[in-house]
């Protein structure tokens, strides 16, 4: 076996960091790596490959990361490319803790915890009814639209403060 | 709108065509007969995608209640979205080039079920077409979640996990139509009727599907999960007090457009007109 070369370690990691300076289009609190749609680095000589994968199919943010994610990465190597994934689905579970603080932050509920998926029963939905008002912390919530401005939000109501939110939906 | 060599000077500099979404596989490993098969399915379930987004963007704008607006817009647009990636494997196993496939055939080319042919109509007549038909496609991506195929079944578990998403929210109307009394009710007990004999054309038999369900892209024949999808809405139906129906079984022409009908010639006429009015113009 090869061990990797101490160089390459470092790279890595400074690329990482560096993406952490890409934001989603739609939500820009939140960093492509906080969103969990990089799934992977890799880093040769003189080149770099990212994976992403799309959080839903018809996403029309997806090619604007790939190239933001592309000119971010450009300082570090001249061939940079960046592709598409289906390797395995993008979940909300994916969302790192400072991704979910951010959203709080900016008035979106988190995903709600995910229920145990895959089931063969075409009607059970991975949906949970609870969703956190993140203005007020209630869970006296109710889903008015589980289509939003955007694929990856639903529109909920907090009977609590009266405020409507929008929760990144669970898939 | 600007000729291909004006856009490559004034563009700014970010891409210049949509980059493919779907990842290189190797398809090299499925002999001929399974490699057709597999075109035919994706091109089946890609045509079904994308007639039924585009019914589905004749509400937006004029749905009736603003949520619905918002609704049918990103139902559409998920649909769509899927369509997309199902044409370009399918471009990816014949050669054939997504987007002259999406936009640039003949009416009589394209190979989605009858049951997509219906007109838009009315509220309850659309809420009834599209619950069949999220149905049906949920049994179908079901039986290809572990399909041998690998590239498909990646797309299909992620395709799976939005579709849910339409189910519950088509599965809510139906229930709230079926339980008032009067015009919602009468309206989409007319709308079963008039779809029901179209309703299995999602499960059209194709060519080659047998050789599929042998290779193990397909979980079961299209037969036997016609007959699910039967159980499944006839036990639905029972449950919100609206009349058995006879569905009949599939036809052999189920997706047969040899004479298309005039509402699909209409809607075929309004999504390919902006990729008609300058062929292989970029925009």
């Amino acid at each position: 076996m090869v061990a990797p070369t101490l160089a390459a370690i470092p790279l890595e990691s400074a690329i990482w960091a560096a993406l952490h300076d890409v934001h989603d289009p739609e939500i820009p609190t939140i960093s492509v790596v906080d969103l969990g749609v990089v799934r992977s680095v890799t880093a040769g000589e003189g080149s770099i490959r990212v994976e992403l994968l799309p959080t839903f199919v018809g996403c029309p943010a997806l090619a604007f990361l790939q190239d933001a994610v592309a000119e971010r990465l450009r300082e570090f190597a001249d061939d940079v490319r960046v592709d598409i994934s289906f390797a395995e689905p993008w979940t909300t579970e994916r969302i790192s803790e400072d991704g979910r603080a951010a959203l709080r932050a900016a008035g979106f509920a988190p995903p709600a915890a995910r229920h145990p998926d895959e089931s063969r029963d075409l009607r059970v939905l991975p949906v949970l009814p609870v969703a956190e008002c993140p203005y007020c912390g209630s869970r006296n919530t109710t889903l008015e639209n589980a289509f939003g401005p955007t694929l990856c939000r639903a529109i909920y109501h907090c009977a609590d403060c009266h405020q409507p939110f929008e929760q990144f939906k669970e898939v | 709108m600007t000729t291909a060599k004006e856009t490559a000077e004034h563009r700014l500099p970010t891409r210049q065509t949509l980059l493919p979404d779907l990842p290189v596989f190797d398809a090299t490993a499925l002999d001929h007969g399974t490699r057709d098969a597999l075109a035919e399915l994706l091109l089946a379930m890609a045509d079904d995608e994308f007639i039924c987004g585009f019914w589905d963007s004749e509400w937006t704008g004029i749905a009736p209640l603003l949520e619905e607006d918002v609704a049918f817009s990103s139902l559409a647009q998920d649909e769509i979205g899927h369509a997309r990636l199902l044409y370009e494997m399918y471009g990816r196993l014949t050669g054939a080039d997504p987007d002259r496939t999406a936009f640039l055939r003949a009416p009589e080319e394209y190979r989605h079920a009858r049951l997509l042919d219906h007109p838009r109509t009315d509220w309850a007549f659309s809420i009834c077409r599209r619950w069949l038909y999220d149905t049906a496609d949920a049994i179908r991506l079901a039986a290809l979640a572990s399909s041998s195929f690998k590239p498909l079944a990646e797309v299909v578990a992620k395709i799976r996990r939005e579709e849910r998403y339409h189910l519950m929210h088509l599965d809510a109307w139906m229930r709230r139509l079926a339980a008032h009394d009067g015009e919602p009710r009468a309206k989409l007990v007319a709308a079963l009727d008039t779809l029901a004999p179209d309703a299995l054309t999602v499960f059209t038999p194709l060519a080659g599907s047998a050789g599929l369900v042998l290779a193990g892209v397909l979980a079961q024949p299209m037969t036997v999960l016609a007959e699910r999808w039967s159980l499944e809405v006839g036990g639905m139906l029972a449950q919100m007090g609206l009349p058995k129906m006879a569905f009949g079984r599939p036809s052999a022409d189920g997706r047969d457009h040899s004479q298309p009908a005039d509402s699909f010639r209409w809607l075929w006429g309004e999504f390919t007109s902006v990729a008609r009015s300058e062929e292989g113009v970029e925009w």
